[in-house]
């Protein structure tokens, strides 16, 4: 028994500092005053200072967000609708293609989605019209439909672990299948809602290849403007740009996940 | 209790509203998925017989009611075929398997004993470590790839650690070569191996290895015995979902690998943005299709199966 | 009005109700379930049930997991749509009225109070889905907590509560509405020992004084003796005795009712005579010799093998020869016993090598066993007690 703890005790150490070693080399190679990566020159802001002079990378980084925010939001609402019609919705036609293709998406490779959705766009707009123009709706598009994916398989799971009688009580008592879902469904699965939004946010913020395939010639977002730059090698500028980025997702998960945990404590008597 | 002769029901009729609601639920993300996840398959099927053309967009029709009534089916096997006789495709297709077994299986051999190790935890450490291991997951996939660049880079920390311990005198060709592919994949994939397995190990009673080692097994027979097999349904989903992806990796071999890193993902993307041939990137895809498409309905089988 | 009015209020207006309105052919049902059948795919839940339940009643449907008893339960509530059959309600046909439409309402096994509203608002759901306003909804909560001793806890989460408090709270919900109908899922399985037998007591007065019609579903016979005014035991979809408990325990059917509720001593038996006009058989036991009266319905032709059973509680265990002509007596050594304070059970071996099951109480103070092992006795029981059972 020692002796097997003690291996999994050391693969558990081997593996995280594989996972975090590259991260925190990262992060401190962003206040290297020299530009090159492997020589420490002294600790310096100057690369988030060129960080912010960087308009291009400004603009990307914002037309990121606006995508993310848009495609999450829209995301959550599809991927609730889809967990709430494969657990509540009882049988009906077409439920098996369904529960088929909602998971697909999770496992897709990239290139393939990305292709496929740009093609789809090309034949939409031969065949009426529209879109008009690539670019930040379609990226947008393109990321509800993966992430929404994503959003479903969170909330089916918190759904099917639910009290199925809770939604059949508020039934009985006379609410209505629409009102049951606004009075009790909604209101106990909001925290699943509100983690798979935020998981749908990271994962539009992240893509590049499908953003890529169905972004025109305008657009360019933050990963695009990465992927572009890195192609040819390190650069400090980035360094700086990972670890604004790191720093705010740790700070966000932290946060988000001390809210699941006192909403899961509240929620064990459902 | 007098006559048990069957009564003919009236069929139940959902009120409208009530079936209006249904309707929408189900329907919007049904037709949504439908529109830009399904018929998309079917059009990249469709395109991959096309002739490729300079134009707007750069394919041809494949049919023309106009001029030509005996020719009107303009589809072509030619991009399929140029697939067959073009060694690149068979050696990307094989090279991509390859790179995603292996890799899946490293993930496999490093995740098991951290998954192990997290589910055996006391609870609070346990939530800790598990929120470690999601923690990298959600930060941007591209820079993790970024990061190993500079660690393994000819004047990388890797390098210049090794030179300066004394250990080698010129810097190491790290970057751009298949190890540091299959780095790459094992580390950006890892979380979604861990986390499956967590879960399955984590379900699993501990009084059964009690109960294993209680008949006389010694540890590791436990674990073969028990806690392996029980184990399997995480084993399946996990490798599944780092082996599906991997495959069509893009990022990882475009930025660790060298240029004889020919996995699939690039081919496709070059054939696309590169040479600008949907047809022949389209006839790409379709065949990448067929290959993860058992692994993908594999993967939705073991989801499933824990209702 | 405070409680004691209230029931005596109740108790007043109360219309004048059979006690056993099963018996009166012109009492008028208040469930009538007629053919009902569900099929899930190639599985028959529900098979062809057809069942009459009065005003007032306590009745519940009593078997084991699977046997049908849920779905028909989430048939009546409206959860399921019956695949065959109808179901009426006060004369109205139920089947185009959606569960929210009812006037029936549930308490859950799992009681599914809202984890995310307070007791308070758990309870006055139903009557703001009923959009009453919001001065009426509060004076019926407050009284309908005040009936199950849950003021105090008005503001509170139901995470915060007992099992026996979430119980409570799921009761005043589903009674609120004032339904003609209450089901019961499980009531007390989610309780223990203890407060099950208090709650017990609850339910019964609470349905005295309201005069709802309440159908209990459980799998716990000793709940469904204790509780009802009638039981319907359900085996496979189907009913196989519906009865009061007395009747289903001491005259039950056939040997699944009998083996359900508590224990049974089932011997073979060969006809020898019958008599038409007593409606009564005698037999003989195995092959021992012993002879016995039972009454019967069904005729037999002499020879027949019948089944007869006996509980273990009507045997009385003696060392001497009890004499008596109405008895049936047959020998036996004791083979196994044990003591439970206030009584004990013997295993006696008798002659055909049947073990009989003795349920003895102990009403004589002494610190000796009054048998021991192997010890020879005469088992003997009042031929009344015999019944003749179908397989």
């Amino acid at each position: 028994m020692q002796k097997s703890s003690r291996f999994v005790f050391s693969a558990l150490c081997f593996g995280f500092a594989f996972l975090y070693i590259p991260i925190l080399v990262l992060i401190a190679f962003s206040f290297n005053q020299s530009a090159i990566a492997s020589v420490w020159g002294g600790f310096s802001l100057r690369w988030y200072t060129a960080l912010f002079n960087n308009e291009q990378i400004i603009e990307a980084a914002l037309l990121s967000l606006k995508i993310a925010a848009t495609s999450a939001t829209f995301a959550t609402i599809l991927g609730t609708m889809a967990g709430l019609a494969l657990t509540q919705m009882g049988r009906y036609r077409g439920r098996l293609v369904f529960t088929g293709i909602i998971a697909a998406p999770l496992v897709m490779p990239e290139v393939i989605t990305g292709l496929s959705l740009l093609l789809m766009f090309v034949s939409l707009q031969e065949l009426i019209g529209w879109p008009v123009s690539r670019g930040a709706s379609t990226i947008t598009i393109a990321h509800i439909t993966f992430s929404m994916a994503y959003v479903a398989v969170v909330v089916q799971s918190r759904l099917s672990s639910m009290d199925q009688s809770l939604h059949e009580a508020a039934m009985d008592l006379g609410g209505r299948p629409m009102q049951v879902a606004f009075d009790i469904t909604l209101p106990l699965i909001a925290p699943s809602m509100l983690s798979g939004w935020l998981l749908a946010f990271t994962l539009s913020l992240d893509d590049l290849v499908i953003a890529s395939f169905t972004s025109g010639a305008g657009a360019s977002t933050l990963p695009m403007v990465i992927f572009s730059k890195i192609k040819l090698g390190v650069t400090p500028d980035i360094n700086a740009l990972a670890t604004l980025i790191i720093g705010t997702v740790s700070m966000g998960i932290i946060i988000a996940s001390l809210i699941m945990f006192r909403q899961n404590k509240l929620n064990k008597v459902g | 209790m007098s006559d048990s002769k069957p009564v003919l029901t009236t069929r139940y009729r959902q009120p409208l509203g009530d079936k209006l609601w249904r309707r929408f639920v189900i329907g919007v993300p049904y037709f949504w998925l439908l529109l830009f996840f399904l018929a998309p398959f079917a059009i990249v099927f469709k395109i991959s017989f096309a002739t490729p053309i300079v134009a707007q967009p750069p394919f041809t029709q494949l049919f023309d009611f106009g001029t030509d009534t005996t020719h009107w089916l303009l589809a072509t096997w030619d991009n399929y075929r140029f697939l067959t006789e073009d060694n690149l495709y068979w050696v990307s297709y094989f090279k991509s398997i390859k790179i995603a077994a292996i890799s899946t299986f490293i993930c496999l051999l490093v995740g098991y004993p951290m998954a192990y190790g997290i589910a055996r935890a006391a609870p609070t450490t346990r939530n800790i470590l598990l929120m470690l291991v999601i923690l990298p997951f959600w930060t941007s996939f591209l820079l993790r790839v970024y990061a190993w660049m500079g660690l393994l880079g000819k004047n990388g920390i890797v390098n210049s650690l090794l030179i300066n311990i004394g250990l080698i005198d010129s810097p190491l060709q790290m970057l751009y070569t298949d190890m540091a592919v299959y780095l790459g994949i094992v580390y950006t994939y890892i979380p979604f191996m861990i986390l499956p397995l967590y879960a399955t190990l984590e379900k699993m009673d501990t009084s059964l290895h009690d109960a294993a080692a209680d008949l006389g097994a010694k540890p590791w027979q436990t674990f073969i015995d028990v806690t392996l097999p029980l184990s399997m349904p995480g084993i399946i989903a996990g490798s599944l979902l780092v082996f599906i992806p991997a495959i069509g990796e893009y990022v990882i071999p475009a930025l660790l690998g060298g240029l004889d890193s020919l996995m699939i993902g690039r081919t496709l993307y070059d054939e696309f943005f590169v040479n600008r041939d949907w047809p022949l990137a389209s006839a790409v895809a379709t065949i990448l299709l067929i290959i993860v498409v058992i692994p993908i309905m594999l993967f939705q089988r073991s989801q499933q199966e824990p209702e | 009005m405070n409680r004691e009015d209230s029931i005596k209020a109740q108790q007043q207006t109360k219309p004048y109700v059979a006690a056993t309105p099963w018996l009166d052919p012109k009492a008028k049902p208040f469930i009538q379930i007629k053919g009902l059948s569900k099929q899930f795919n190639d599985f028959l839940a529900v098979d062809n049930v057809t069942l009459d339940i009065y005003k007032g009643e306590l009745f519940t449907i009593l078997g084991g997991s699977g046997c049908g008893k849920s779905t028909l339960l989430r048939m009546l509530a409206g959860f399921e749509t019956p695949s065959e059959g109808q179901i009426i309600i006060d004369g109205v046909d139920m089947a185009s009225i959606p569960a929210y439409d009812r006037p029936i309402n549930m308490m859950f096994q799992s009681y599914a109070v809202f984890p995310h509203m307070t007791v308070e608002q758990n309870i006055g759901y139903g009557l703001k889905k009923d959009k009453l306003g919001k001065a009426e909804i509060a004076t019926r909560v407050k009284d309908m907590l005040e009936l199950v001793q849950l003021s105090e806890l008005a503001k509170r989460k139901p995470h915060h509560l007992s099992g026996g408090q979430r119980q409570r709270v799921a009761l005043a919900r589903a009674l609120i509405k004032q339904p003609k109908v209450l089901l019961l899922d499980e009531p007390l399985a989610a309780l223990d020992k203890k407060l099950r037998e208090q709650t017990q007591f609850e339910l019964m007065n609470l349905q005295y004084e309201l005069g709802i019609t309440f159908v209990v579903v459980t799998h716990d016979q000793e709940e469904a003796m204790t509780l009802s005014d009638r039981v319907a035991v359900m085996d496979a979809g189907k009913f196989v005795q519906t009865g009061t408990p007395t009747q289903v325990y001491e005259s039950p059917n056939n040997c699944f009712v009998a083996d359900f509720f508590g224990t049974i001593n089932l011997f073979n038996a060969t006809v020898i005579s019958t008599d038409t006009t007593t409606k009564t058989l005698r037999a003989e036991l195995e092959t021992t010799g012993t002879q016995l009266t039972a009454s019967s319905e069904a005729e037999f032709a002499i020879g027949t093998e019948v089944i007869i059973g006996v509980r273990p509680e009507k045997i009385i265990v003696s060392q001497q020869r009890p004499e008596g002509d109405h008895l049936t007596i047959t020998k036996g050594a004791v083979e196994d016993l044990a003591y439970y304070g206030n009584r004990s059970l013997y295993k006696v071996r008798s002659q055909s090598g049947r073990i009989i099951q003795v349920s003895a109480q102990n009403y004589q103070r002494s610190e000796a066993l009054a048998l021991e092992w192997d010890d020879k006795v005469y088992l003997s029981w009042d031929s009344s007690c015999n019944v003749v059972l179908s397989e």
